[in-house]
């Protein structure tokens, strides 16, 4: 997994609540056996027509907005547990998440691909969409050391939770699978004392 | 990758003794302590597994991560594979037509084979079927365990009084290479459902009431349990489908007590614990309850009494209503969600403030790990014994596993359903997802006794209005959205 430390990007302003993972990857898009090509059709059906021509009115089409930082509506990535839909994102090339709320499994996901979910409070989310209306150019900075995003045209500036684990492991690049081999012994000693 | 002792500052504690000794605690408390192996400071549980479900899907990148790390399957015997989403529900006993689904299915098959996985079961096995519907029936289930399966609807299992969550498929391959995950510990919500249910609502509409009132994250961060008399009333399946829906609410799984109910459905299945065996988990189940005054982080209470048949008109499960209401108007919808509101009417071409009563519908789809059971079946056919599909109805009938197809013909239910007009189908989620050839027409309408009504879940543009097995039938008798009541 990649390191994540600092981040300074324009965002995708995405202002829709309830953003499920079907719209991130829809179902028919999750055929395949390897983790690559999924950000092509990272909202698939919201970004192209029926002919796979780009949807003019689609934010993903729209040449105003780009860079590594997608902001949504809240409650993103409901439903279904398809880690597609992280490896949309990822492949994409967003990595942060910005939303005021965000469904669990998702948030899951997205640690384990080194993405990052920063949540937010209603207010400043407000004023990112705010921001970014006015000016597509708006940047925004998340220090994960400090645990702090800011909104670098107002100068207003939140701290955001994330455990102090999973902090660790996007500092360092780490993931959960090498940790859990590490207690291969612990394991084996908790199923003989069942 | 550096994973050296000195950089790795995620270090762990021996897990505490058992949660809250000698207070009164709530029987999710009770099941995680039982499985913690280790807590990282700060940090997430290291949580032992007890049983592993796998599908074709989800699972294929995590076994190619095993490969790459050159892991073996840690406990083969401890996962259970079927093949469901990717198959297709006609011609099982030929090849998959489409090339891309057919690797994906023999990608699994290679994937049991290389990893000697005992319990594999392809398309036409016995066993075979949706994984969520399978693994009760064949007694893979019990109180008490741990169950993760790279599914959200694994939510289904806690009906059995088990902790059991959808993951992605990076923990498939943690669960795979070493029974374990870590996981953060959800905050505790119990619902109650006072008093019983009318005559002619199901467990489905129950369910569906309360997403319409919690709304689609209004349990989020929570595990669930289901109490009260309505609750204890329902029998074990439709306990599954209540807990099947626990995450259309966003909670991370929702259980139920289990008592003699759950039980008498456990007993004598191929995979329960049978003699000395029994008698030893029986005791140990008994145990498993929220003692009283066990505190919940959140408690809501319902009147069973209030609910009637429901149906959504949204693109998310939250937005249900009862069959005879009208479709919420603007004015009532916070002003922060007025324009995904009307995004949604507008992808379900759909009016703020109409009735839905008497709307000509195309598809019903009687299926999926919510609705795919055998009293499903047995509720349809009940409803339309001796009446006829209508003309413009296409009728998708698709029961859950092979056995619940058996007992279908066993029972008789086959000749009342083909009589009426309807053909039943081969096994998996079809529709539910329409990863197969099941794909609802753009613009379609479709009362679908699945889990969700996402834009495009049932296929590009479809339309989906979501159901219990019951509104189903009477809509595929009369072509309509239809009271069953009446």
């Amino acid at each position: 997994m990649e390191k994540f430390i600092k981040l300074t990007s324009t965002v995708v302003p995405l202002p829709i609540e309830n953003v499920d993972t079907d719209q991130i990857i829809p179902a028919r898009f999750l055929k395949a056996t390897d983790k690559n090509g999924f950000g092509d059709n990272l909202f698939a059906d919201w970004r192209y027509n029926k002919d796979g021509s780009p949807k003019a009115d689609f934010v993903l089409n729209n040449a105003l907005y780009s860079g590594s930082i997608l902001v949504a509506g809240k409650n993103f990535g409901s439903g279904s547990s398809r880690e597609h839909a992280a490896w949309a994102i990822d492949g994409y090339g967003f990595k942060v998440i910005v939303s005021s709320f965000f469904a669990d499994i998702f948030q899951n996901n997205a640690l384990n691909n080194g993405v990052l979910p920063v949540v937010v409070s209603v207010e400043f989310l407000a004023e990112i969409f705010a921001c970014v209306n006015a000016d597509a150019k708006s940047t925004l900075t998340i220090d994960l050391q400090n645990q702090t995003i800011t909104n670098n045209v107002s100068g207003n500036s939140e701290t955001f939770a994330i455990n102090a684990y999973k902090k660790e492991c996007l500092l360092n690049g780490l993931d959960d699978i090498d940790y859990l081999l590490s207690k291969k012994a612990q394991i084996e000693a908790y199923e003989a004392a069942r | 990758m550096n994973n050296s002792e000195n950089n790795d500052k995620r270090s762990t504690t021996p897990p505490s003794g058992v949660w809250g000794a000698g207070r009164a605690t709530t029987l999710f408390d009770k099941i995680w302590d039982a499985h913690v192996v280790s807590s990282v400071e700060n940090g997430p549980t290291q949580l032992y597994i007890d049983r592993h479900f796998c599908h074709e899907v989800t699972s294929p990148q995590a076994f190619n991560g095993l490969r790459t790390r050159g892991l073996k399957v840690f406990r083969p015997e401890l996962t259970t594979m079927t093949a469901d989403h990717n198959t297709p529900t006609i011609n099982q006993d030929q090849p998959v037509q489409d090339p891309i689904s057919r690797n994906q299915l023999d990608t699994f098959a290679q994937n049991a084979n290389d990893f000697n996985m005992p319990l594999f079961y392809p398309l036409g096995h016995i066993k075979n079927g949706v994984v969520h519907i399978i693994g009760p029936e064949n007694g893979f289930t019990h109180p008490g365990m741990t169950i993760v399966c790279g599914d959200s609807h694994t939510s289904t299992h806690g009906a059995f009084g088990a902790i059991a969550f959808g993951i992605g498929t990076s923990e498939v391959e943690m669960v795979l290479a070493t029974q374990c995950v870590l996981q953060s510990r959800a905050k505790t919500m119990r619902i109650t459902f006072n008093g019983k249910l009318n005559a002619g609502v199901t467990a489905k509409d129950l369910a569906l009431y309360m997403i319409s009132k919690l709304t689609t994250g209004g349990a989020t961060g929570y595990f669930v349990e289901y109490a009260g008399e309505a609750i204890r009333n329902l029998s074990m399946e439709e306990r599954m489908t209540v807990c099947n829906l626990s995450i259309e609410m966003g909670a991370r799984g929702g259980l139920i007590a289990p008592d003699q109910t759950t039980y008498d459905y456990v007993k004598g299945r191929e995979f329960a614990p049978k003699g000395e065996e029994w008698d030893k988990k029986l005791a140990y189940w008994k145990t498993l309850k929220s003692d009283e005054g066990a505190k919940f982080d959140k408690e809501l209470e319902f009147n069973a009494a209030d609910i009637q048949p429901m149906i959504t008109y949204g693109t998310n499960p939250g937005m249900g209503m009862g069959i005879t209401d009208s479709i919420p108007t603007l004015e009532s919808i916070d002003e922060a969600g007025r324009i995904s509101y009307q995004k949604s009417l507008e992808y379900m071409g759909l009016e703020a403030g109409e009735k839905l009563e008497g709307k000509t519908i195309d598809y019903v789809f009687l299926g999926s790990c919510t609705n795919g059971r055998i009293e499903d079946f047995r509720v349809f056919a009940n409803y339309v014994k001796g009446k006829k599909k209508a003309d413009n109805i296409t009728a998708w009938l698709v029961p859950g596993s092979w056995m619940v197809e058996k007992q279908i013909r066993e029972e008789g239910l086959y000749e009342i359903l083909t009589e009426a007009g309807f053909a039943l189908r081969q096994p998996g989620c079809s529709a539910c997802l329409a990863m197969n050839d099941d794909k609802v027409p753009a613009g379609k309408y479709a009362v679908s006794t699945s889990n969700r009504n996402f834009e495009g879940r049932q296929g590009p543009g479809a339309r989906t209005i979501l159901a219990g097995p019951l509104v189903a039938a009477a809509a595929a008798v009369t072509g309509k959205i239809t009271d069953p009541r009446n």
